[in-house]
């Protein structure tokens, strides 16, 4: 008989295991080693976007575009810093180590942010002078591996971070595989060269909130309590950790949610531990003002910051500024498309490139790479990274001034509404039309 | 020579006098009365002057020294001589854990024992411990020489890098990837140094066992993931 006539059914694979399952497994049983790579976690959830300003109409009244002010500057570190931080806009550049990074993408972060006149951060490795050197306000992380740790830096910082965790792998300690570790990233760390380096999750020297009190102290009394001490704190119980770390005593307190990314570390711990930014501002915010000290310690969060919409977002939920570092990188060419014949030499194409931690990176930031590294230019790529603060700030004025908001830190949760019953719940404001709140009685 | 009575003083103000000095002072020797087990003293300091300090100190004495001299005459808390840089601190009682934790250099002296995670993370300083240590020490020392004139504690030198560690004494158990290695001439050498550095006589280098690391863990593999 002939079947031919017959219409075929299409090929239907597998929700649960679909073709990057299936590839994940493949892989595993090829190699016996779980899958690493950079970035946050790639899967959709509930975020800034799940969020919908309200605009100013009868009952409110705008501001006027251009003419009317709408003040963007933060204070950070007023609560006991003798020099507290004063930056133009409350975005900021997240901690990224030269390490994982060239030195000419340190620079190109230092550069950019200064010249949008806000802070960024050292990270897993120590300060480099062309970091200090071409950063205005500069963040130095103090992290429990205590790489390239010196009171000599710790002087020349604008500010301390205390790292006990960050978005990506809240619990995980810093990994650097040995391709990367090169002789100066070596002698920064006090390491062989060439080893795969993975440090420790825990601080050496202090555990739990009653020692970080005084180990806080002790950064204190060494700086002579001028620098402003923040604590960074990956999204797991906001409520409790931003509780804590206003108890020993942090300044600012930095809230890093799953979307935030990482030089490296295993696909699984990205994918499958800490929680959604959109989840974790609310309740962070709650322990402050449970304490009362809400915009007394400060609250940076970070973790998926894409537009000034985004920046407007969080900060009407309660932060007082936000962090990006996977959206810096890729205004300073990350992932460009520029490099796709190489992307797709490496297996991977423009946009999806997250095999940080070998440092191939063809746009030369992820990377220790001489030659690769040399393709950036940090001046070039430190002024796309100024354009776009800029742009997000002026996204998030021009969404503050529609709202009636004469300051960015004026926008409130009243101004919100959710599109998602998730996000209504996690955001803790009405779902759009309704005056229902998830979880809250009337 | 100048004296702070922290009974009548207080941390702030000795140690913010201890950071004000220039390198060049007259001031080499100062004295501390009551410490009464307070914390951060004489941290951060930056300056070749001798502190000593009567009483026990509580948590990160002498933290991120660079240096000076800190003299304890008594029993010392947590971390004592984190992250020091150079100087000597030489505590005549017992130490509390995560003695010279991560430290790039100096020399740490305890005269009595230290607890658990002596040495941690320790990444050029030299320690001498005149009695023993606890559990954990040298857990992922990077650099740096660890004496031991008695016994060690459970997991000694757990993911050890280049930190030489001789123990004189027992080891209750070696950590992952730490090994005795041989105890060659070179480093009867430091041994005989660092000993007569840090006052002890009638001890021979000999009397010591050396432990190192096996560098098994250094690159990933597969073969190797029940020690990860």
């Amino acid at each position: 008989m002939d079947n031919s006539h017959i219409p075929q059914t299409l090929p239907r694979y597998s929700a649960t295991f679909d073709p990057h399952t299936l590839s994940e497994i493949r892989r595993a049983a090829a190699t016996g080693i779980y899958d690493i790579r950079g970035g946050g976690t790639k899967r959709s959830l509930p975020h800034f976007d799940d969020l919908l300003f309200l605009g100013a109409s009868v009952s409110r009244y705008p501001l006027e575009g251009y003419r009317e002010k709408c003040a963007t500057d933060v204070w950070l570190g007023t609560r006991f810093a003798k020099k507290p931080i004063h930056l133009k806009t409350p975005v900021t550049i997240a901690g990224m180590s030269f390490g994982a990074l060239s030195a000419q993408a340190k620079e190109a972060l230092g550069r950019g942010a200064t010249l949008a006149g806000t802070s960024t951060t050292t990270g897993d490795g120590g300060m480099t002078p062309e970091e200090r050197g071409q950063s205005q306000t500069l963040i130095y992380q103090y992290l429990p591996s205590r790489y390239g740790m010196n009171p000599d830096d710790i002087r020349k910082a604008d500010a301390i971070e205390v790292v006990i965790g960050q978005g990506a792998k809240p619990g995980g300690g810093g990994m650097l595989l040995g391709q990367k570790i090169s002789d100066r990233v070596a002698a920064m760390r006090t390491l062989p060269k060439g080893i795969d380096q993975r440090s420790a999750c825990r601080h050496p020297d202090w555990t739990g909130p009653d020692d970080l009190e005084i180990k806080i102290e002790e950064l204190r009394e060494i700086t002579d309590w001028e620098k402003p001490i923040y604590v960074k704190v990956g999204a797991t119980r906001p409520y409790y950790d931003v509780a804590l770390a206003v108890k020993s005593g942090a300044d600012v307190v930095v809230l890093d949610g799953m979307q935030g990314g990482t030089a490296a570390t295993q696909e699984v711990f990205i994918e499958h531990v800490g929680i959604p930014i959109l989840a974790a501002i609310r309740p962070a915010v709650q322990a402050l003002q449970d304490l009362g000290m809400h915009r007394k310690v400060q609250l940076i969060v970070s973790g998926g910051i894409r537009n000034g919409a985004d920046v407007a977002k969080a900060l009407a939920l309660g932060a007082d500024a936000v962090a990006i570092g996977t959206a810096a990188l890729i205004a300073l060419g990350d992932n460009d498309p520029h490099h796709e014949p190489e992307y797709q030499a490496l297996g991977t194409t423009a946009g999806a490139y997250d095999d940080w931690h070998e440092g191939k990176d063809p746009a030369g930031i992820t990377t220790q790479d001489p030659i690769l590294s040399a393709r950036l230019d940090p001046v070039a790529a430190g002024r796309r990274l100024a354009n776009y603060l800029a742009v997000l700030t002026l996204e998030a004025q021009t969404i503050a001034r529609a709202c009636g908001k004469s300051h960015l830190h004026n926008l409130e949760p009243e101004d919100l509404v959710a599109l998602t019953i998730e996000a209504a719940a996690m955001a803790r404001v009405p779902l759009a039309g309704t005056n229902w709140i998830p979880g809250q009685q009337f | 020579m100048p004296a702070f009575d922290l009974a009548v003083t207080t941390r702030r103000e000795l140690n913010a006098a201890l950071h004000a000095l220039p390198a060049n002072t007259n001031e080499t020797h100062w004295h501390v009365a009551n410490p009464e087990g307070a914390h951060a003293l004489a941290a951060g300091v930056n300056a070749p002057v001798t502190i000593e300090i009567d009483g026990h100190a509580g948590y990160y004495c002498a933290g991120m020294n660079q240096l000076a001299t800190v003299i304890v005459n008594g029993n010392v808390g947590v971390g004592v001589a984190e992250n020091m840089m150079s100087g000597r601190v030489h505590v005549k009682g017992d130490a509390s854990q995560a003695a010279g934790a991560t430290a790039h250099g100096g020399l740490l002296v305890i005269d009595g024992n230290a607890s658990a995670r002596c040495g941690i993370s320790m990444k050029g300083v030299d320690i001498v411990v005149k009695g023993s240590i606890g559990p954990m020490s040298a857990f992922m020392a990077q650099a740096g020489n660890l004496v031991v004139l008695g016994d060690a504690g459970e997991a000694l030198g757990d993911s050890l890098y280049e930190t030489r560690i001789f123990v004189r004494g027992a080891v209750k158990s070696l950590g992952a990837d730490c090994i005795e290695k041989e105890l060659r001439p070179e480093h009867e050498e430091i041994l005989t140094k660092l000993l007569l550095d840090a006052g002890v006589e009638g001890v021979s280098p000999q009397e010591f066992r050396r432990y190192g690391s096996a560098r098994g863990l250094y690159n990933f593999h597969v073969d190797n993931a029940s020690a990860y």
